[in-house]
């Protein structure tokens, strides 16, 4: 029988649903499931077959679909402050409310919590573990003050990896098996290359990818980075890019790329497509972000040390020289005329460097920025109108300097 | 000096950290070295010849802060930086810095550029802490900080200098941890206010120089008559117990502390070192590594609730008081889970919501007076 060929987007989707469906089933047939931040060292939960699911994604989900707002305010009657971490309102409401009418999740059996993406993390896993009263295994990654990740970090981190290698036995009751081990950490680095390279398409002008679909790939990359559908999603998506690209397709088939900008921060998930419609309608396209590194976790087979070096080495994690050097490459790589910076309200590692971090980017490039202030799933901290104004206020400056550049 | 006057003493130098600390300079010939909240080694920087201060923020005008800090930052970090880009800190030689938080590690970055004539060393404590890979991380970084100071003075730091510096700070812990218990004992000579005060003042003073007038206010406590005390008895949780005019609202409603789990206070002192680590290293290291039912270092099962009805038990208290610095993560973050073991032990908790820039004072008076009618009604 012939098989459809799919598009990369179906296969996503897809795959979003044999995800959850797949955690759903196992949950069910008793297999145990394990929580895990975003840019965890997955390859070790790989290895040992566990089924994965990833709160942040599936707060991200909640919150595209307008549904946070229920979770939100169940923890905050539960205690939780509105002025944490709002993807930590809603998994800590979700795990006391136990479904969602749109998209739910297997309840864990073992946590597991990586701190390279922020301390916050380690506060809401620890209240996991404590709720549900469960095994957790903490990789606590410290904060990269110098510019590389000094080799004590490294000696630690490399510690906790094998301390969480003797954890998942004993939770799993089966010997680590090393040679797997190797071949998850060759294909997670396959994986994470391919998203890069996928994404890396948006440096061409116009822009094959439209950056808000990267939103939406960027699930994936989070929950299949050491599997064989991961590589294979990524890799068909780099292709569809490349193929795009070499034909001089833009980001849209109804509209031109006009303007090419970055966006600084976590996506609007209530408001995506807000954010999406008002960008787009000035003909501005998103075609990077700091997120396209933070998953490009590359490091050589079996070298620990590098693993460790890898997953410290997040943009979060690093100092402000690191964070200003990143943007700045950003801004030469993929040719971009403006920046929006996103004030996220849950997240405070990214919202106070902000400021510093725009400072010295305008000084070093005079690439026009706005800030706005809006939140990853609370769809109370965001304002249309000035989302609207701020983004009128960056295009009037990039207009400013393509009118100058076409007078020469 | 009579006990009740090195209380004024202390009392003093607390409401006025700014002066305190130049003064401190002046009377003990040493620099000074500013040291962040929650914990720093600061055997290290007394080591050294330094005195290590304290910066807990205060009430300022936050203006130049602005520039790297959104409104929803914690104001203690706020007033440290407006302090520090006001030249407030010029007094100090450098600052210390532990990245316990992800406002922590923001000040850290900004630090650097918004107030560069102080220097900055940043500390990185493991959450790791008990097992051996995060207790050789420990280790390690005190030996970096330890590093960086020596760059700073230009004079190496001997083994006997950092064991003197221990045994000073040890001898302050334990005299801190019998403060704080006799104090339960007098409510109606130390009050709230002043009990806070006479902590704090030692985050200004030379630590050998202060542990002499604890001992001096402990010895002269000792030889006063133990009374009835008629109002209620609490225990206090959170950063710190500020503003200090909500301590005063504590006191015209005739509620005591009589023990607390405050980041100011008690957590500085209450973990016992070891007695089997003969190396100051080790001691200072595993001290980190035994620090329980604390925020800012990670624990599974988390022991806050338990500690804190362990606590209420101890002391006979009749409830807890929340002082929660607004836009403070972990602690905003524990709350709901010992919320929940508290209740559950049936004890009565008191939630404020403080930040250190309060304007007006009578909604938290309302609410702490009906506490305090609450907790008198239930003993009745």
């Amino acid at each position: 029988m012939e098989q459809k060929i799919l598009t990369s987007k179906e296969l996503l989707n897809d795959l979003v649903d044999k995800h959850y469906e797949g955690a759903l089933r196992a949950k069910a047939e008793g297999k145990p499931v394990v929580w895990a931040t975003s840019i965890c060292p997955q390859e070790l939960l790989e290895t040992m077959d566990l089924v994965t699911v990833y709160p942040e994604n599936h707060a991200a989900a909640i919150g595209a679909k307008k549904e946070a707002l229920k979770f939100i305010e169940h923890a905050e009657g539960m205690g939780y402050s509105s002025d944490i971490c709002s993807y930590a309102r809603v998994n800590m409401g979700y795990v006391d409310l136990k479904h969602s009418d749109e998209l739910n999740i297997p309840m864990p059996d073992l946590i597991f919590c990586c701190s390279n993406i922020c301390n916050t993390v380690i506060k809401w896993y620890e209240n996991l573990a404590k709720e549900l009263n469960i095994p957790l295994i903490m990789f606590d990654m410290p904060f990269n003050h110098t510019y590389e990740v000094p080799e004590h970090s490294v000696k630690y981190m490399r510690g906790q990896i094998e301390y969480a290698i003797e954890q998942l036995e004993i939770f799993t009751n089966k010997k680590f098996d090393y040679d797997k081990f190797g071949e998850v950490m060759e294909r997670s680095n396959r994986t994470c290359e391919w998203w890069k390279k996928a994404t890396d398409w948006a440096k061409v002008i116009p822009s094959p990818l439209n950056g808000f679909d990267m939103f939406n790939y960027m699930a994936m990359i989070v929950c299949m980075r050491g599997n064989a559908d991961g590589e294979r999603l990524f890799k068909l998506w780099h292709d569809e890019l490349e193929q795009k690209a070499k034909l001089g397709k833009g980001p849209w088939n109804s509209a031109d790329e006009e303007y090419r900008v970055m966006w600084d921060g976590i996506a609007c998930w209530p408001h995506l497509s807000t954010t999406f419609k008002t960008l787009k309608k000035y003909g501005i396209n998103m075609v990077t972000s700091t997120y396209p590194e933070s998953w490009n976790v590359r490091y050589e087979k079996n070298d620990l040390d590098g693993m460790a070096r890898a997953y410290a080495s997040n943009y979060a994690n690093r100092n402000l020289d690191y964070d200003t050097e990143n943007v700045v490459k950003l801004i030469q790589d993929f040719k971009l005329d403006g920046i929006v910076y996103h004030s996220n309200r849950s997240c405070k590692l990214m919202d106070f460097r902000q400021y510093e971090v725009q400072r010295r980017v305008t000084e070093i490039t005079s690439c026009p920025s706005v800030v706005f202030d809006g939140d990853q799933t609370d769809p109370r901290s965001f304002s249309a109108a000035q989302y609207e104004t701020r983004i009128q206020a960056l295009l009037e400056m990039m207009e400013k300097n393509k009118e100058a550049k076409r007078r020469g | 000096m009579e006990y009740r006057k090195i209380i004024e003493k202390l009392e003093e130098a607390a409401l006025h950290p700014s002066k305190t600390v130049t003064n401190t300079i002046k009377s003990t010939g040493k620099s000074a070295i500013g040291c962040f909240p929650i914990y720093t080694p600061e055997e290290i920087i007394y080591a050294a010849g330094y005195v290590p201060v304290g910066m807990w923020g205060g009430t300022t005008t936050l203006q130049l802060a602005d520039k790297y800090l959104q409104s929803f930052c914690c104001s203690i970090m706020r007033s440290n930086m407006e302090y520090g880009m006001k030249g407030a800190y010029n007094m100090l030689e450098a600052v210390i810095l532990p990245t316990f938080c992800d406002t922590l590690k923001c000040i850290c970055e900004n630090w650097k550029v918004g107030v560069p004539n102080i220097p900055i060393i940043p500390i990185v404590y493991p959450q790791n802490r008990t097992l051996e890979c995060g207790y050789v991380y420990m280790l390690d970084e005190f030996k970096r900080v330890k590093v960086e100071i020596e760059r700073l003075s230009g004079k190496k730091i001997e083994e006997k200098d950092i064991e003197a510096a221990f045994d000073i700070y040890e001898e302050y812990r334990v005299t801190m941890r019998e403060f704080v218990e006799i104090v339960a004992d007098y409510p109606q000579i130390i009050k709230t206010k002043s009990r806070h005060l006479i902590i704090k003042a030692g985050q200004f003073l030379d630590k050998g120089e202060y542990t002499k007038d604890i001992k001096a206010i402990i010895d002269g406590l000792k030889v006063e008559e133990k009374q009835t005390f008629k109002g209620t008895k609490i225990i206090a949780t959170g950063l710190m117990s500020e503003p200090v005019e909500l301590l005063e609202i504590f006191d015209e409603n005739q509620i005591a502390i009589v023990g607390d789990d405050l980041a100011q206070e008690s957590r500085q002192w209450r973990t016992v070192t070891r007695d089997d680590e003969v190396d100051v290293w080790n001691k200072m290291t595993s001290r980190v590594a035994d620090q329980r039912g604390d925020t800012f270092f990670y624990e599974y099962m988390k022991s806050r609730g338990e500690n804190l009805i362990d606590m209420v038990k101890e002391k006979s208290a009749d409830g807890i008081v929340v002082f929660m610095m607004k836009f403070c993560d972990p602690e905003e973050y524990d709350y709901p889970i010992y919320k929940k073991e508290v209740e559950a032990a049936g004890i009565p908790m008191l939630y404020l919501e403080i930040d250190q820039q309060i304007t007006s004072y009578e909604q938290l008076r309302t609410r702490i007076q009906s506490f305090s009618e609450m907790l008198i009604s239930r003993e009745a």
